[in-house]
């Protein structure tokens, strides 16, 4: 990431340090020794004042990115909704990891998912490639006009945060040249017209500006599947707003998010071998959600295990919430069902892949949804 | 250094028919931004506070020159990051005037919930002056205590009450503080002196590297003061010790008004509402010992500034 960030030279970048994304910053800030980059990095005192420093230098005119983890995020929380609602496109690569308490420093989602209704949007990430691929992307679809909102790019902390995958680099200056120069929209640091950023705004114009703010998000959706097309035609990777992975004609399904997919994507070509109709739908965007896009590649499908790497206590997963309601209208709902996995970075590995294959197959053929919802490999139950 | 008169003919910062209490100090010194030094292009920044409210209520403006607010703790951190786009962008020769860095908080803002990042900002070195205007309590949400509020006083998450005089303890010494982070120029300044504060605030401008400076601002609900008053409390906290004047200059103090007259700090106290209830005989001892940290506080500082004499008397001989 820090080489993404190196290609695309940003102006600032403030930055605190937090397992597992201090990497990123301690890399980059060697490039910035170096004279690698324009970039000044501001090594802020905390996470909140990293995002206070983000919102300060996008206001100011220029192009900002940072990154974080976990603790981190949530230290930023109160500045990520200032961050997205005074519309600053800042790029944020967050490494995820579990949240506190017991503190614990492996992947989970249960950062980025709380963070969820902060107006950022939230785009993930399979392995280091797509990772790359989406932070390149992220700066475009930030500040496209249409837009102009805070993206925050997610990947697993150490499963691909600390791996060594294979993976294509890009030209440097293709990466320039595709995302452009940064275009400023009433900069702080224009003394000719000056502007009042963060003004009191209350019940007479704010919810006018939360409209505004739900519109841009809205937009993100074809802007999105836009740059991912361009991207595509440079750089030849295709990018949708979710993957379908032997959905065509599968029976039955698991929907999931980041490096879990790789070996479900395994276990599906193994049971494929066999005969056994299994699919994969992958969220890259969970932040705009596309649900009538997902309830249009459902089609067809009879049962779906939605996996969530996070909870939310005393109810179902968020990724489970989301999926069915894009399901609600569909005229042929297929059977849901919920599980939540790897919390805390507990492995799932392909055996339990294809128990979870095992185990909807015998509730499609019994025409009957045991457990709504369940923890996967637990002690305890 | 232009008179008085001739800065309020400048263009200030501040417009009027912004929103703060009648009487209140403030505007004195947002009107002077941009009337103590010539050749800058002044941007500004607000911590959440009384100022940030009254000066900006969608879709109006008081402000003149750029100005940001993002939230309360957290203003030396997004005016860090003003100021580096700046120079980013100077560097990349998309900028070529130069520019100087106003941030403002109240003393909620800054000693309290907006310490870390003041500390932060200064340690770093930004090319930012903060300007904390010290009226004593979290004004902007009802007079509650923050660490700068005197003993004694009582705020509304201190009451005088059957059990309590108010504010237990004494008040935090942000400016000393500031001072131990090593930065080029600390100031305390008190608002009923336009010209100290303006003198004050040029140096601090002018400066390359961070700067802060202390200023005494009354604040006429939370004082319980006449609103006509303010200047003459202000005037009075310096005249009773109780607020010195003096700036640090690359660690070296500098006292800039001595009292002539030793004026006992209940004459300022008494004049508020807020200390009101210190003048039932049981509280002498209250009264007292505010006495005594007002002369502590005085007589180290003066032992400072002798310090700072005597070294530069050394140093010629």
């Amino acid at each position: 990431m820090s080489e993404c960030m190196r290609q695309i030279n940003p102006d600032v970048v403030p930055a605190f340090p937090i397992t597992p994304s201090t990497q990123v910053i301690e890399d980059f800030s060697q490039f910035v020794a170096d004279g690698k980059v324009d970039t000044e990095i501001i090594t802020v005192e905390s996470e909140h004042s990293a995002m206070s420093a983000c919102i300060g230098a996008a206001a100011a005119g220029g192009r900002v990115m940072t990154a974080t983890s976990s603790a981190g995020m949530a230290l930023m929380w109160e500045m990520l909704y200032v961050a997205s609602s005074m519309r600053q496109p800042i790029v944020m690569t967050l490494i995820n990891r579990a949240m506190s308490a017991p503190i614990n420093i492996h992947a989970d989602h249960s950062d980025s998912m709380g963070a969820r209704d902060a107006g950022w949007i939230q785009l993930y990430a399979e392995n280091n490639q797509e990772a790359y691929d989406n932070l390149i992307m992220a700066i475009k679809i930030a500040e496209n006009m249409d837009v102009r909102l805070p993206v925050m790019v997610c990947m697993d902390g150490f499963i691909i945060s600390h791996c060594v995958q294979t993976m294509q680099l890009e030209d440097t200056e293709k990466i320039r040249l595709f995302v452009g120069e940064f275009a400023s929209t009433y900069p702080v640091l224009d003394t000719e017209n000056p502007a009042s950023w963060g003004a009191l705004d209350l019940q007479d114009y704010y919810m006018e500006h939360k409209r505004a703010q739900h519109m841009a998000m809205k937009n993100a959706k074809n802007v999105i599947k836009k740059v991912s097309g361009e991207f595509a035609d440079i750089f030849g990777r295709k990018y949708e707003l979710f993957e379908s992975y032997q959905l065509e004609d599968a029976e039955r399904v698991i929907i999931a998010i980041n490096s879990v997919c790789g070996e479900i994507k395994e276990v599906i070509d193994e049971r494929r071998e066999k005969g056994d109709r299994v699919g994969l739908l992958k969220i890259r965007s969970f932040r705009p959600f596309p649900y009538e896009e997902i309830a249009a590649a459902l089609e067809g499908v009879k049962i779906v295990t939605v996996l969530d790497r996070s909870e939310s206590m005393g109810a179902y997963g968020p990724l489970f919430t989301e999926i069915r309601t894009a399901l609600f209208n569909a005229p042929q709902k297929p059977m849901v069902y919920n599980r939540i996995f790897g919390l805390g970075g507990r492995e799932l590995f392909m055996s339990d892949i294809h128990d979870i294959f095992e185990e909807n197959k015998t509730y499609l053929e019994t025409n009957r949804v045991e457990k709504m919802f369940d923890y996967l490999k637990v002690r305890g139950g | 250094m232009p008179s008085l008169q001739e800065m309020a003919k400048k263009d200030g910062a501040f417009a009027g028919g912004h929103r703060m209490c009648a009487g209140c100090p403030v505007p004195i010194f947002t009107k002077m931004l941009t009337r103590v030094t010539d050749g800058y292009e002044i941007v500004a920044g607000n911590a959440t506070g009384c100022l940030e409210v009254a000066s900006s209520i969608f879709p109006y403006s008081a402000w003149k020159i750029p100005w940001i607010h993002t939230a309360f703790e957290n203003v030396s951190a997004s005016m860090s990051g003003v100021e580096t786009m700046y120079r980013v962008l100077k560097k990349k020769g998309k900028i070529t005037k130069p520019y100087k860095f106003i941030a403002m908080g109240g003393d909620g803002g800054t000693y309290d919930i907006g310490l870390q990042s003041l500390s932060g900002a200064m340690e770093r070195g930004h090319d930012l002056v903060y300007i904390c205007y010290d009226n004593g309590a979290y004004m902007n949400t009802g007079v509650q205590r923050s660490s700068a509020t005197p003993m004694g006083a009582s705020t509304t998450t201190t009451p005088k009450g059957e059990q309590s005089f108010g504010r237990q303890g004494t008040r935090k010494d942000l400016t000393r503080i500031m001072v131990a982070h090593n930065i080029g120029y600390v100031a305390q300044a008190s608002i009923h002196n336009p010209v100290d504060l303006s003198e004050k605030l040029k140096k601090a401008i002018e400066l390359d590297g961070p700067a802060f400076i202390n200023l005494l601002s009354p604040c006429i609900p939370g004082w319980k003061i006449a609103p006509d008053l303010a200047v003459e409390v202000a005037r009075l906290g310096v005249e009773t010790k109780y607020w010195p004047m003096y700036e640090v200059i690359d660690g070296e103090y500098k006292i800039n008004y001595t009292p002539e007259k030793d004026i006992p700090v209940s004459e300022w106290m008494f004049l508020q509402g807020r200390f009101k209830h210190l003048q039932k005989p049981e509280y002498k001892d209250v009264v007292d010992a505010f006495q005594q940290e007002v002369d502590r506080n005085w007589n180290w500082l003066v032992r400072q500034a002798e310090a700072v004499k005597l070294l530069s008397t050394e140093a010629k001989n």
